[in-house]
């Protein structure tokens, strides 16, 4: 059984190393996350946010020819000696920057999830679906069309599915890699204000961009830049006039560089 | 003014001229070139049903061949090419396929799915007439099957496998990534993700394929008429399954052959007519090939 004592850490990273090929791009970082909190992961392409992630849910394990070491444990259990990666991912709901609709149907994709696990019964998954449709902000406007293709979607719309979808397998902890990349500043904010609410339930690890969305919603903030972590600590320290670091300043202020 | 800048702007100058005669020029030749491509198929097409027209008649179709086959029709070649169609590919659809989703799905990038995939490529260069003969050596003589339709639908089968893996392995290429790392992060393993998303979107890709070859394994004369194939079979006529498994029968590619330089006195409009249905059996195929396509892809949802 897991021992969790309430409101400690959720997950713990120690010294995590990862290394595509020769290549190292995160260079041994150690931190945790709290349970119910919203981490917000900000810093510039290539400083290994993504990787962290796939590090985390062990999809890293379907690129060929990566090294990782170090730790990270979620409720205490160490990710990579886990045996059925297939329960840790169900555990881990994950977004990707651009929304992947699969090519099946609005219902099809939300329930793709709790199928893979098994769950067959006809009412169960309704219930299911619509729950999670109505989290992701999404019921209303496809309630009456749940057998149209979720490729049809518009991408916003997708965005959303991919968060229904993410929800459908009930997790503990959900990643957002650059949700809003590819959706307009009002559906953003609508996602946004969905993130506010599960934030009650969930442990959430947002992945921006956008450093003013990680100052909306962050409980802390980490600043990630080529694989290291420059300063993790409250959003208001990290956004103030003084963090510790002054490149952590440069880089919320936008004259990073 | 604006006006007349805008005049000045539209002038034809030397340089734009030469760009339009150009321009002119390379679209022609590609025209000609492509429409050069059609001339020939149609000198063929028709020159043969012109020659074969005497002989085009349904009763050609199911009678077999007479007075030393220099009368009659083509009955058992047709039936025995079909015979060697469906079980070469019977055997050689599953296994190219299976073989190319472990490929494209399941395989690292290691020494050993370099040295199968170095294999494919190379089987597939192989001319027809070395599969015939190591159709010979395997199933013949070392499986002792000997000459029989088993024989010659296996070697026609080893013929048509790279092929299908490779025409496989190119439409499950092109499901994009992104929608099997979604699976993956739902916690789908990878045969719930290749059973639910990616088969059913390049399904259509995998059946063009492999029924391409049927056109292939339908033309060949090389590989059949060292394992299973003889010049004469003495049938029914219009029986469906005049022959067993480990009997030899007769093929259409290779009665044109020997109807054509072996036997003297061969009615003239025999052999073009034979070559005539071989024609409209592969295109036929290809046809079905085609419209199964556009069918498969009209379902598919992305």
């Amino acid at each position: 059984m897991v021992n969790v004592t309430a409101s400690e850490n959720h997950i713990e990273v120690r010294e995590l190393r990862l290394s595509y090929g020769v290549k190292e791009v995160i260079h041994g970082i150690s931190f945790d996350i709290r349970r119910n909190e919203i981490l917000g992961v900000i810093g510039p392409a290539q400083s290994g946010k993504t990787s962290l992630l796939r590090c985390l849910n062990r999809t890293i394990d379907f690129t060929p020819d990566t090294h990782v070491s170090g730790t990270i444990t979620v409720d205490g259990e160490d990710v990579r000696r886990v045996r059925n990666v297939y329960a840790l991912r169900r555990k881990i709901g994950m977004v990707a920057p651009l929304p992947v609709g699969l090519p099946l149907s609005i219902y099809d994709n939300v329930a793709f999830a709790p199928r893979s696990a098994g769950l067959n019964r006809k009412g169960e998954l309704d219930l299911m679906v619509e729950q999670c449709l109505r989290q992701a902000a999404l019921w209303d406007e496809v309630k009456d069309r749940l057998d149209s293709l979720g490729t049809k979607l518009s991408g916003g719309q997708q965005q959303r599915l991919t968060i229904a979808r993410a929800l459908s397998h009930q997790p503990e902890i959900l990643c957002l890699d650059e949700f809003s990349i590819a959706i307009d500043p009002v559906t953003t904010m609508r996602i946004e204000d969905v993130l506010k609410e599960l934030r009650r339930h969930m442990t959430i690890i947002l992945v921006t961009n956008l450093t003013q969305q990680a100052r909306r919603l962050a409980d802390r903030t980490m600043f990630l830049w080529k694989g290291e972590i420059v300063e993790l600590d409250t959003t208001n320290v990290i956004f103030s006039d003084k963090p510790r670091d002054s490149r952590t300043r440069d880089y919320v202020e936008g004259i990073f560089g | 003014m604006n006006s007349a800048a805008g005049h000045v702007l539209f002038v034809e100058t030397p340089a734009v001229r030469r760009k339009l005669r150009q321009e002119a020029l390379a679209k022609w030749v590609f025209c000609a070139m492509a429409a050069a491509m059609v001339v020939p198929l149609l000198l063929i097409v028709g020159y043969l049903v012109v020659r074969a027209a005497p002989s085009l008649n349904l009763e050609f179709l199911l009678e077999v061949p007479k007075r030393g086959m220099t009368e009659g029709g083509i009955w058992p070649a047709l039936i025995g090419t079909i015979y060697l169609v469906f079980i070469s590919l019977a055997v050689s659809a599953p296994i190219g396929i299976l073989a190319a989703i472990y490929l494209n799905e399941y395989a690292r990038d290691n020494w050993f799915n370099r040295v199968i995939n170095l294999a494919v490529i190379n089987l597939a260069g192989v001319p027809s007439i070395v599969h015939a003969l190591f159709g010979l050596g395997a199933f013949v003589y070392a499986a002792k099957f000997g000459y029989s339709i088993i024989s010659a639908s296996l070697t026609l089968a080893i013929m048509t496998l790279p092929v299908i893996i490779a025409s496989t392995r190119e439409a499950l290429a092109s499901v994009p990534q992104s929608f099997r790392e979604a699976c993956w992060n739902v916690g789908a393993t990878r045969w719930q993700t290749i059973k639910s998303v990616v088969l059913p979107n390049s399904i259509s890709g995998i059946l063009t394929g492999v029924i391409l070859q049927v056109s292939r394994a339908a033309g060949e004369t090389a590989p059949v008429m060292f394992t299973g194939v003889v010049f004469f079979k003495s049938i029914e006529r219009g029986d469906l399954f005049p022959y067993y498994l480990n009997e030899q029968c007769m093929a259409l590619s290779m009665h044109l052959y020997t109807i054509s330089t072996q036997v003297p006195g061969v009615k003239e409009s025999i052999p073009y007519a034979t070559a005539v249905v071989l024609l409209a059996l592969v295109v036929m195929v290809n046809a079905a090939a085609i419209s199964l396509r556009v069918y498969l892809r009209s379902r598919q949802k992305w």
